[in-house]
């Protein structure tokens, strides 16, 4: 023992340690214990959800989300930074919007990049497909405008028999052939790949393809397993494993007002967890906070030995 | 000044080694709540020798292999007995205001390690590339977009976060892990506090 160390514990009665036995000691409890739970319990891999499969399932949840898309109803179309100068999804307190500050740094233009140009790749292999998406591209917004109105109008009359999505006629251009074409792009299995092909063969981006089942089709699925917001969803797992339990405290926010109920709650709650984290953090020099373990006294259970030596 | 001198007597002088593995501890460290540490170390180590095999097969080995499953298993547990111990860690020295005797820094490097943990394992599920990461991804966007960081950290982003996850966030931990066992160490463990209960003569070593 170095003498800085004899002196800091001076008056303190002293034994053996081996810290080093202690480590391995403890390296092999909690293999065992790791491995014991691997055998027993596994570990979740729910496979992730596809557009083939909601195209094959939910034909018209498909054909709704594309409508949206073109329209610019649709979650992403209408985001705003990164993606786009949209203003759905912009959050702001007063002045304060670091979202807004930080600019459009991934453009994404959600028609062109979740229907158009994935179209437009496998045009060649269906002329009437080039035909109708050149229509669509020339036409005027307010054209589009009337003939996305109208597609969406026999969407909701549209039915399901055996698979196919069977809607009644509408005077919507060339919008049958275009999302027909998207419905049975889907089917095959191609769409995320199609969406996401940047003119390399090597990719690890995949942004663009997750971002296409955003809203309705992702939150159906995770719904199905109570994993929302207001579900404590922020530190669930699928199934009955356990999640990131560590999260309770941000997760318990968006349960409470003003977050639950708040168009800002992401922001809102980002802040409160910084201004927390920051007080937990310096704890040690705030009086009031750094004086709670004293008034607890959990520390005599902890020292119970060493307080119960002193007393004899 | 020759450098390589200046950090050798440095270190000597700073943590020599019967600080920095002694042999001897005072007798009030035995109690269970010591042990704490020492397991979410002996946790930290296990993540990353089953990390360490999940990288060595690549990221979708664990989908299409048993053995990949098993190893995905022990990892999935690990980061759960993991962040079990650090906050009882984290708990234990809260209420023994394991701060005392100019050890602040020591508890702001536990809380940081606290922060990058949360970081790492969430970049973890995002790796899973199973329907968790996309749900996960998709969800999470929002808060990182909203905090203005989203389109640098882009959690959508498949090579950047597993990049963040494998090589850089443990890096970054194992840095921050050996900062905090240092202090603990050139330190020594936090004297008990005063107590009506156990009247003492040691007050000079309570602040």
């Amino acid at each position: 023992m170095s003498e800085r160390a004899r002196q800091q514990y001076r008056g303190y009665r002293m034994v053996q340690a081996d810290l080093v036995k202690e480590l391995a000691i403890a390296f092999a409890v909690i293999a065992g214990l790791v491995v014991v739970l691997a055998i027993l319990f596994s570990s979740p891999d729910q496979p992730t959800l596809t557009a083939q499969q909601v195209a094959t399932a939910h034909p018209a949840e498909l054909e709704a989300t594309a409508i949206h898309i073109l329209d610019g109803q649709n979650l992403i179309a209408a985001y705003g930074p990164p993606y786009n100068h949209g203003s759905g999804s912009v959050q702001k307190i007063g002045f304060f919007s670091p979202q807004t500050w930080a600019g459009v740094t991934l453009p994404l233009d959600a028609p062109d990049v979740f229907i158009l140009s994935p179209l437009s790749r496998v045009a060649p292999l269906d002329p009437a497909l080039g035909v109708a998406l050149s229509t669509f591209r020339a036409a005027s917004p307010s054209q589009k405008a009337t003939w996305e109105t109208s597609y969406q109008g026999a969407l909701d009359h549209a039915r399901v028999v055996n698979g196919q999505l069977l809607m009644p006629p509408s005077h919507s251009g060339p919008l049958p052939v275009i999302l027909g074409a998207y419905l049975n792009l889907a089917k095959s299995g191609a769409l995320e790949a199609i969406i996401n092909l940047n003119g390399r063969t090597y990719q690890t981006d995949f942004t663009r393809a997750l971002l296409v089942l955003q809203g309705a089709p992702l939150t159906r699925v995770a719904a199905g397993q109570e994993l929302l917001g207001p579900e404590w969803g922020q530190m669930k797992e699928p199934g009955n494993y356990p999640g990131a339990v560590w999260l309770w405290f941000y997760t318990l926010l968006y349960q409470i007002p003003p977050y639950a109920t708040s168009s800002v709650a992401d922001l809102l709650a980002g802040a409160t967890v910084g201004v927390v984290t920051l007080l937990f953090m310096f704890i040690p020099w705030i009086p009031g906070l750094r004086d709670i373990p004293r008034k607890v006294k959990i520390y005599r259970l902890i020292w119970r030995e060493h307080y119960a030596r002193h007393k004899k | 000044m020759n450098w390589t001198t200046w950090i050798r007597r440095w270190l000597l002088r700073e943590i020599p080694m019967e600080d920095l593995l002694p042999d001897e501890l005072p007798a009030y460290v035995h109690s269970y709540v010591y042990y704490f540490g020492v397991l979410t170390l002996a946790s930290f180590l296990m993540l990353v020798v089953s990390g360490v095999i999940l990288v060595i097969f690549g990221p979708q080995w664990w989908h299409v292999s048993a053995a990949g499953l098993f190893v995905n298993s022990i990892h999935f547990w690990s980061v759960q007995a993991f962040f079990f111990f650090m906050v009882l860690h984290l708990w234990a020295q809260f209420f023994m205001a394991a701060w005392r005797g100019g050890r602040g820094l020591n508890w702001v490097t536990g809380v940081v390690l606290f922060l990058v943990s949360i970081l790492t394992a969430f970049t973890g599920f995002l790796s899973q590339q199973n329907f968790d990461s996309q749900w996960i991804a998709l969800q999470g966007k929002d808060a990182f977009n909203a905090l203005g960081v989203g389109g640098f950290f882009n959690i959508l982003n498949f090579g950047q976060i597993y990049g963040l996850h494998i090589v850089v966030l443990p890096l970054v931990l194992a840095l921050l892990i050996g900062v905090h066992l240092y202090l603990v160490r050139s330190k020594g463990v936090v004297t008990p506090l005063l107590d009506q209960a156990a009247p003492n003569k040691e007050a000079h070593h309570d602040e």
